[in-house]
Order: C-alpha cells, then sequence, then structure tokens
C-alpha cells in the first residue's frame, strides 16, 4: 500500500468574507525555522487593499447598527470557534517558533480576550454614555459611536494573541477593519479567518491581508476612506508615515509600541474607545 | 388697498464710555505684559468701522519660547504640585471675575470682532464665564471623570483659537486645560486678539501663579512657531480643516498630542411634518447667527419637497426683516464681517454661487457705507456638486436643496467630508432618533440649532477634527490615562 500523500494548505486573503488570492499573483515564501515546512503566502498589493476596503466600507453600516446584544454574542462565538481549534492553532504557533506552553498561553489568551471584549460589546456604550446638564431647557445626551473603518498593522510578533487585541476592541465597538497580519509569522493570522467565517461575522466586517508592511503602510495611512489607522510596532519612521498621512484626510491615529500583549493592560474599554467618535443630541424640552 | 407702513427701530445702541481699553497690548508672559523681543506691532481695527482700535504686540520665535519656558517652569514647580482643589479656586475666581465684567468684555468682543451685542452680551461672555466655572469644579474630581483610571495632566498646552468667538474660544482652551493641570500657551486670532488680553488681567487679578497661562498674540507666523515648538506636549487647536491639517502633519512623529475642532458644512434638515414657522426662525438662527462665522453653520439647507416652497417663502420674508448694521445697536441681528479678507472670500463664493446656476436672493437692506458687510443670503437650485454645497464659506450664505424621503436627505448630509453638526426639525420623535443616529456628525441639534454649553461635548467626526471639547469627553483631550 502508498504512503499517502498530505493535502497541503493554501494560504490566501480574507476578504469581504470570502478567501480569494491576491489579484498580483504575488508570492512571499515562507519557512519555518528547521525549514522542515515552505508556505507561499498571499503578497497583499495596493489593489487587494482597496478592494479590501470597500467590502469594509460596505460592512459598517450593517454592523454598527447590529444589536449591542448580537455583536457580543458574535464575539463569543469567535472565541468558541478558536477554542474549538486549538489544535490547529498548536501545530501553526509551534511551526512559528513558539514552544508548547508558549502556544498554549497564546491560544488561551486570545479566546480569553475575545470573551473579555463579547462581554463589553453591550455595555462599554453604557458606561461611557452621559446625559449632560445643559443650562438650559433641553435633553443632552452623548453616546460613543463606532468610527466607520479601521486600518491597521498587527504586531509582527505576536501573530495570534496580538491580532485579536487589535481586531476585538474595534468590531466590539461596531466599526470594520482591514488588517495587516504579521509579516514574520502570518500563518495563524490567515487561519484565524476561518474561524471568523465561521462566526457568523458578517462578511467584510474583519478583512486580513498578508504581504509585506514596507509595501502596503503607505497605502493603509493615506487611503481617504479610513477612518482611523492602527500602528503596532517600533519604527519611528513608519510611525511619522503614518501620523503624516493621516493628516489628508483627518484619521485618527492609535500608535501601539512593541509590547507584551499577554499583559492585563490589553483588557480595557479604553481600548474600544480608541476608534469611537462622540455624539452629542440636543432634545428640545417643553409641550 | 391698504398701505404698507415701514416701522423703523430707533438706533439702541449700547454704550462705550465703562469699558477701558489701552492703546497698546504687549505679550502676556510669565504673569506679565511685556514687549516683544523685535518690538513689532499690529493693529486691532472695528470692522464694523474700520478704525483702529489699538496696535497688539507680534510675538516671533523668542517670544513664543520665552512663553513656552515660562509655563514649563509654572507647569514644574508649581502648577502640578499645588492641589487640586486649590487649583479649582483660581479658576472658580476666573469665572467669577469674568462674570463680573461681563458687560464691558461683551462691549469689546463686538467692538474688535463685529459681531452683534446682543449675541457677545447674551452668548459668548456668558457661556466663557460658564466654561470656567464648570471646570473649576472638575479639577479636584477627575477620578469620577474616568473609571478604572488615573489622569495624569500633559504639561505645556499650545492653543490656537479663531476669530469667531474670540472669548468663548479662550474659555474653551484654557478651562479644561487648567483644571486637568496643565499650563498654557494661548495664540488669539490677530483680528480679535483684545478679549484675550483683558482676560490676561483677569488672570492677573485673580492672583494666578506666574506662567500658568500665557498669551502670546501674532498670526499665522506666530501660530507656527508654536506648533513646532519642541517643549510642547499637546496643541490644542480651532480652525480651518487646511490648517489642522497643517498641524498634524508638523506634529507627526514628534510624540505631540493634538484635538483639532476644524470646519463643517452642517446639513439642516426640514421635514414635511416640522413646525414650519419655528424651522423657519431656526434656519435664521443656524446660517445667519455670528454672520455666519460659525463652524457648524447649518449652511446646507435640505427642505422636503411638500413644503419647500411654504419654507423659503417665509425665510425670504423673515430676511426681509433681519436688521444688518451696527453691531454695538441692541437690536441688530447681523453684525460686520470680521475682515476683509473674509469678506472677500464670501463675495468670491457667491459669485460662484451665481457662476454655477444657483439663483440668488437678498433682501433689500441698506449696508453702511464704511465697514466690512454682506447682506444675508440664500441659494435655491443648486445641487450637491456644486462648490457653494461642498466647501464651507463661513459667512451668511445659505444653500438650500431639497429631497423626498428620509434615505435620500441622510444619504445627501452624509456626502461631505465634514461631519460636526446637524440640524432636524420634525415633529415626529421616532424620526428624531432615527435620523439623528444615521447622520455622521458630532453635535446633532433637533428642533433646535447652534446651542452650546460648557457641559456638553462639541467636537467633529471626519475632516471636522480630532476629540472634543466641553463635557468629560473634553476633559479627556487634556490627560493621559494611565
Amino acid at each position: 500500500m502508498s504512503q499517502r500523500i498530505d493535502i497541503q494548505k493554501t494560504y490566501k486573503l480574507f476578504i469581504g468574507g470570502k478567501f480569494p488570492r491576491t489579484e498580483s499573483g504575488r508570492y512571499i515564501k515562507w519557512m519555518d525555522k528547521k525549514e522542515s515546512m515552505v508556505v507561499n503566502i498571499c503578497r497583499g498589493s495596493r489593489k487587494d487593499f482597496r478592494n479590501a476596503m470597500v467590502s469594509a466600507r460596505g460592512a459598517v453600516s450593517g454592523w454598527s447598527t447590529r444589536t449591542a446584544y448580537n455583536r457580543a454574542q458574535i464575539l463569543y462565538r469567535i472565541g468558541e470557534m478558536l477554542e474549538g481549534r486549538r489544535e490547529q492553532f498548536m501545530a501553526e504557533l509551534i511551526l512559528q517558533g513558539l514552544t508548547i506552553k508558549q502556544a498554549k498561553n497564546e491560544i488561551d489568551q486570545s479566546i480569553d480576550r475575545l470573551i473579555y471584549y463579547a462581554g463589553w460589546a453591550d455595555k462599554f456604550q453604557q458606561v461611557f454614555s452621559r446625559v449632560n446638564p445643559v443650562s438650559l431647557p433641553y435633553f443632552n445626551f452623548t453616546i460613543p459611536e463606532s468610527t466607520g473603518v479601521v486600518a491597521a498593522i498587527a504586531p509582527d510578533d505576536s501573530s495570534l494573541l496580538g491580532l485579536v487585541s487589535i481586531i476585538a476592541p474595534v468590531i466590539a465597538g461596531g466599526n470594520s477593519i482591514v488588517i495587516l497580519a504579521s509579516e514574520s509569522f502570518p500563518l495563524c493570522s490567515i487561519s484565524f479567518a476561518e474561524v471568523l467565517q465561521t462566526s457568523d461575522v458578517p462578511g467584510g466586517v474583519v478583512n486580513i491581508l498578508t504581504g509585506y508592511r514596507k509595501e502596503l503602510l503607505e497605502h493603509f495611512s493615506s487611503h481617504m476612506d479610513v477612518n482611523a489607522i492602527i500602528y503596532c510596532g517600533d519604527n519611528t519612521d513608519d510611525q511619522k508615515l503614518v501620523e503624516t498621512n493621516a493628516a489628508l484626510n483627518v484619521k485618527h491615529v492609535i500608535l501601539f509600541p512593541n509590547q507584551d500583549w499577554s499583559k492585563d493592560q490589553h483588557e480595557s474599554p479604553y481600548h474600544i474607545l480608541k476608534c469611537q467618535e462622540t455624539k452629542t443630541t440636543w432634545h428640545p424640552i417643553g409641550v | 388697498m391698504t398701505q404698507k407702513i415701514k416701522w423703523d427701530y430707533s438706533p439702541a445702541p449700547e454704550g462705550t464710555d465703562h469699558i477701558l481699553l489701552k492703546d497698546k497690548y504687549d505679550l502676556f508672559i510669565n504673569g506679565e505684559f511685556i514687549p516683544g523681543k523685535d518690538g513689532k506691532y499690529f493693529d486691532t481695527i472695528n470692522p464694523a468701522t474700520e478704525k483702529k482700535i489699538a496696535k497688539v504686540a507680534e510675538a516671533g520665535k523668542t517670544d513664543v519660547d520665552k512663553a513656552v519656558r515660562s509655563a514649563r517652569k509654572a507647569y514644574e514647580n508649581t502648577w502640578s504640585k499645588m492641589p487640586a482643589k486649590e487649583r479649582g479656586k483660581y479658576i472658580f475666581r476666573i469665572a467669577r471675575l469674568l462674570q463680573e465684567r461681563a458687560r464691558e468684555f461683551s462691549v469689546i468682543e463686538t467692538l474688535d470682532g463685529g459681531k452683534p451685542i446682543r449675541e457677545s452680551r447674551d452668548v459668548d461672555i456668558p457661556l466663557a464665564a460658564a466654561h470656567f466655572f464648570y471646570h473649576a469644579g472638575w479639577a479636584d474630581k477627575l477620578e469620577y471623570a474616568f473609571p478604572g483610571r488615573s489622569a495624569k495632566s500633559l504639561g505645556v498646552v499650545g492653543q490656537i483659537i479663531p476669530w469667531n468667538f474670540p472669548l468663548l474660544m479662550a474659555a474653551w482652551k484654557i478651562a479644561p486645560a487648567l483644571a486637568t493641570g496643565n499650563t498654557v500657551v494661548l495664540k488669539p486670532a490677530e483680528t480679535t486678539p483684545l478679549t484675550a488680553m483683558k482676560l490676561a488681567e483677569i488672570i492677573q487679578e485673580a492672583d494666578l501663579p506666574p506662567g500658568v497661562v500665557n498669551i502670546v498674540t501674532g498670526a499665522g507666523e506666530t501660530g507656527k512657531q508654536l506648533v513646532n515648538h519642541g517643549d510642547i506636549n499637546k496643541i490644542a487647536f480651532t480652525g480651518s480643516t487646511d490648517v489642522g491639517k497643517y498641524i498634524m502633519k508638523s506634529v507627526a512623529g514628534s510624540g505631540k498630542k493634538y484635538t483639532l475642532e476644524l470646519g463643517g458644512k452642517a446639513a439642516n434638515i426640514i421635514f414635511e411634518d416640522a413646525a414650519i414657522d419655528q424651522a423657519v426662525e431656526g434656519i435664521v438662527n443656524s446660517i445667519f447667527f455670528n454672520q455666519g462665522h460659525v463652524c457648524c453653520a447649518g449652511s446646507r439647507l435640505y427642505v422636503q419637497e411638500g413644503v419647500a416652497d411654504e419654507v423659503i417663502s417665509k425665510l425670504r420674508k423673515r430676511m426681509d426683516s433681519l436688521i444688518v448694521g451696527d453691531p454695538l445697536d441692541k437690536n441688530t441681528d447681523i453684525g460686520a464681517i470680521n475682515s476683509k479678507m473674509q469678506l472677500d472670500k464670501i463675495k468670491e463664493y457667491v459669485k460662484l454661487g451665481t457662476d454655477e446656476g444657483g439663483t440668488i436672493f437678498q433682501p433689500s437692506c441698506s449696508l453702511p457705507k464704511k465697514g466690512y458687510w454682506f447682506a444675508p443670503t440664500i441659494f435655491t437650485d443648486v445641487s450637491q456638486s456644486n462648490r457653494i454645497v461642498q466647501e464651507e464659506i463661513f459667512g451668511p450664505v445659505l444653500a438650500i436643496q431639497t429631497f423626498r424621503t428620509v434615505d435620500e436627505v441622510i444619504n445627501k448630509a452624509n456626502n461631505s467630508p465634514y461631519g460636526l453638526s446637524s440640524g432636524v426639525w420634525t415633529d415626529k420623535g421616532s424620526k428624531i432618533f432615527k435620523v439623528t443616529q444615521d447622520i455622521r456628525a458630532g453635535v446633532i441639534w433637533a428642533n433646535t440649532f447652534n446651542k452650546f454649553d460648557p457641559a456638553s461635548p462639541f467636537g467633529g467626526y471626519k475632516e471636522s477634527g480630532v476629540g472634543s471639547e466641553g463635557g468629560i469627553e473634553g476633559l479627556s483631550g487634556y490627560v493621559n490615562l494611565v
């Protein structure tokens, strides 16, 4: 009997709830340290990003107007799905260089982080809304409201927990996101898209690209339909580029230096507020 | 046939004999009035008469640096060390002194900026005082503003304010900055520096420690020096979107924080079921308040088709009765345009509106010979792609369009790079909530317009800015949460 040949996975992009290859047809060779496995990762292009932006913009209004309860349940569902696929992620994280213990921790914490933000999705608005005692006969109230489409450059060194820590507060707050996965460790970022796809997350709410930071950063930061840009990393030239390009259409800029994503500080409703606008409504009181 | 009787109002000018103005104003640095190093001065004029009121020092690079150093020293040695409760008491003092001298400040605001005395007296000055009073109380209560976090002051804040609400903008900027423990270098607009300098006198009277508030007068160049100074922790700016973008680029990579209150092109939406007479009054208030020099002015009017003819004809009639003229007269509705430059810009846009095919209407009011004036103006027969519909004019010019359905008007309202404010007029509560939810703007007035309060956050979406001012959200722009 002949030995069975494995079916290897093709790593693709995640745009609009679908898994297309890059339109550019380009690829990046990725191999693990032992060079026991070689994978072709899509080298995402400007056009891929623009396609993802169209999907993300299209998804915003539906996602932001779902009930908070529903968004909370979908975030919880992402956690459930990740729990169910532990083994796949263990294998990929180990392939990417983590020890068994580190990989287990990374998965545990990623799931817990999703559950944490699932719990905030239907509460942050309550905690951060106010009725303002104005000195005129008006009922005046302020609520946080999603900013819209967020473009993000994910942490390079933490391909699952870092990615989840950026995505969860953004979508808990009713935004959609286009995120560039870790360049060094892209495998489980794309596999995370499979989790999202089976979690009732509407297509386009989360879009994940792979490719070179250097090539895509300019486009992520200069696109005129992006409302907020998140940049994770210590490269000061990159940070300056992001802040300079943000001026083109007055994007919000959120910078995260390299850090330990397992720390408690990454669980906070204030992270949700970073991609929220403030809306105040005046309503007259009278007969 | 009935004869049309024209009732004229007798002049009712506010007196100016009780105000104290000097011929010359120096910079306010480290608690003292000192001349600029280069000894340069510029004139500030009354836009209603074109007469010079006073000359004002122009701060250069050395002066701005001196002001920032003085603010840094005050931050390190005094202000950040002072118990928050005491800090608050100083700010309360400023509020009280401002209330006591409200009439004097109103008159000076009107002389220097051209706005009707009715507005400076009833809106600008009382609200400025209210801002100091509201924020004073926050100084020792910040732990209640940010649950789960501790609020730390930023350090030295550079603040640049516009000419449309000179004292009020100074109060919006200074009060929250001080309450949260920061020190300030403020640059007022070059056409309206006087009430800021009078505020400096109050700050002296209040015995605020030297250097906590510094005021440097000058034009764009002075502002640039402040934005680019290496020892500023944050820039707070109110003004045009172009300058806001310049500031974002300038501070990129510097680690400076910023909040920006930028331009707007607010949609004011009138539904068929609105109380029409109230709505017409609301339109007047939304676009002619302060000569339309308001970033949140309702400069795009959308009227539902069924009532369009009625609304426009009533609006024209109402415009015929607006009194344009002497800003010091208590009957005046529309005062002087703030500067020659702004007047030229408004004229250019109005010409453009006509060239693009819009139908213009202006009431037949007589404008004074001297000074800068522009009659209230509305355009009909315009469309979304017209420049007077897209771009901020910052004058008493309204572009009117019609719509049929709720979805259509929401689309049109949101089809703008701006997102500062909006107005909705309808008698149906559920419709108000639907429309205010779908409009992408930071401040939305239902059945009213242009209302402000220190407790009410004010700030824009999209290209209208970053961050809010007023309320708890306004405080958050002046602290690091740790």
